[in-house]
């Protein structure tokens, strides 16, 4: 059974790691979780980058968020990527599958997949 | 939605909006019927917000936001020939929303409950400062969450979005589910 200690356990081992954070967030993953985006499938994707993230170890710089209507409704579930210094990417239609994509490519490596970007979408 | 808790996910999202500090999520199900309740001490709307919220095609000059997010909550839960309710106030001292919907699991139009799970762990990551009250009667048994207890372990340290906690946040309800059934 899951327990508090276990709880204690992961504070104990975080407590050290959140000085790392302070400064840290270059990248921002921001999710679209309004109606729109939840009816076509905003949930699943979301635990794919929280997931992913964290998996691929990048926990220390990139941060994921969520926000309401993103206003392109018919694309959705909608991604958005910021950071610093670079233009925003709007990745649309996304699934985990593409998630897994974009975190190994964008995230990681640091190139677009401009697949499934909006620019991509509306052509 | 293709799941009951993509709605409760959607419709907790507008308590986040409204700047509550505690929501709670009550689901009490028995063999018939499935109720859901989504309280929050938000901002609270007016009657006539209310209203509107409950149609979207009711519309006045001092009602603006006109989402889906209810009227669809509505439909589905009248499709089964049950109901939602909407309770609000603005007051001061006792602003806040209660929104209770109503199935009837047998009906051939009731869309099943879902992966709850995965909706409180995103409603959690999404708003880590909230305290979060999850109960689930199913009979004679219970799954609950309170994040005010999860809190208290961790205290100030390590926010509540941590992926480790969000982890452990879902096992613990996974583990309650399973020894449920
Ligand atoms: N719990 C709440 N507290 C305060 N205002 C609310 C609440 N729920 C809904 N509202 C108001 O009603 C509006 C419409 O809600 P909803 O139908 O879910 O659509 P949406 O989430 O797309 O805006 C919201 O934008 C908000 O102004």
């Amino acid at each position: 059974m899951k327990s508090l200690e276990e709880l204690a356990a992961i504070r104990e081992k975080m407590k050290g790691k959140v000085v790392l954070r302070e400064g840290s967030g270059d990248i921002r993953v921001v999710v679209g979780m309004a109606t729109c985006g939840i009816a076509a499938g905003a949930r699943p994707v979301l635990n794919a980058f929280v997931e992913g993230v964290n998996n691929e170890g990048l926990t220390e710089k990139v941060t994921v968020s969520q926000t309401g209507c993103i206003g392109v409704c018919q694309y959705e579930p909608v991604v958005e990527i910021f950071e610093a210094g670079k233009d925003k990417v709007t990745y649309v239609k996304m699934t985990p599958e593409k998630a897994a994509e974009v975190i190994e490519k964008h995230l990681k490596g640091g190139e677009v997949v401009s697949k499934y970007t909006i620019a991509a979408a509306v052509e | 939605m293709k799941e009951l808790s993509l709605n409760i996910l959607d419709i907790a999202q507008n308590s986040v909006k409204a700047g509550a500090s505690v929501i709670k999520i009550d689901l009490d199900e028995s063999d018939e019927t499935l109720g859901i309740a989504i309280t929050d001490n938000g901002c609270g709307m007016t009657e006539e917000q209310v209203a509107s919220v409950m149609d979207p095609f009711f519309t006045t000059r001092t009602t603006r936001n006109v989402g889906l997010g209810v009227p669809l909550l509505k439909m589905e839960a009248e499709q089964t020939g049950g109901g939602i309710s909407v309770e609000s106030s603005v007051s001061e001292e006792n602003h806040g929303t209660v929104i209770k919907a109503l199935f009837y699991k047998n009906h051939i139009d009731f869309i099943p409950l879902g992966d709850i799970v995965s909706t409180v762990s995103a409603l959690i990551q999404g708003a880590p400062g909230i305290d979060w009250v999850f109960t689930h009667k199913k009979g004679e048994g219970s799954v609950e969450l309170d994040t005010a207890e999860i809190r208290a372990v961790l205290g100030d340290d390590v926010r509540l979005d941590e992926y480790e906690v969000i982890k452990w946040i879902e096992d613990y309800l996974k583990e309650g589910y399973d020894s449920l059934t």
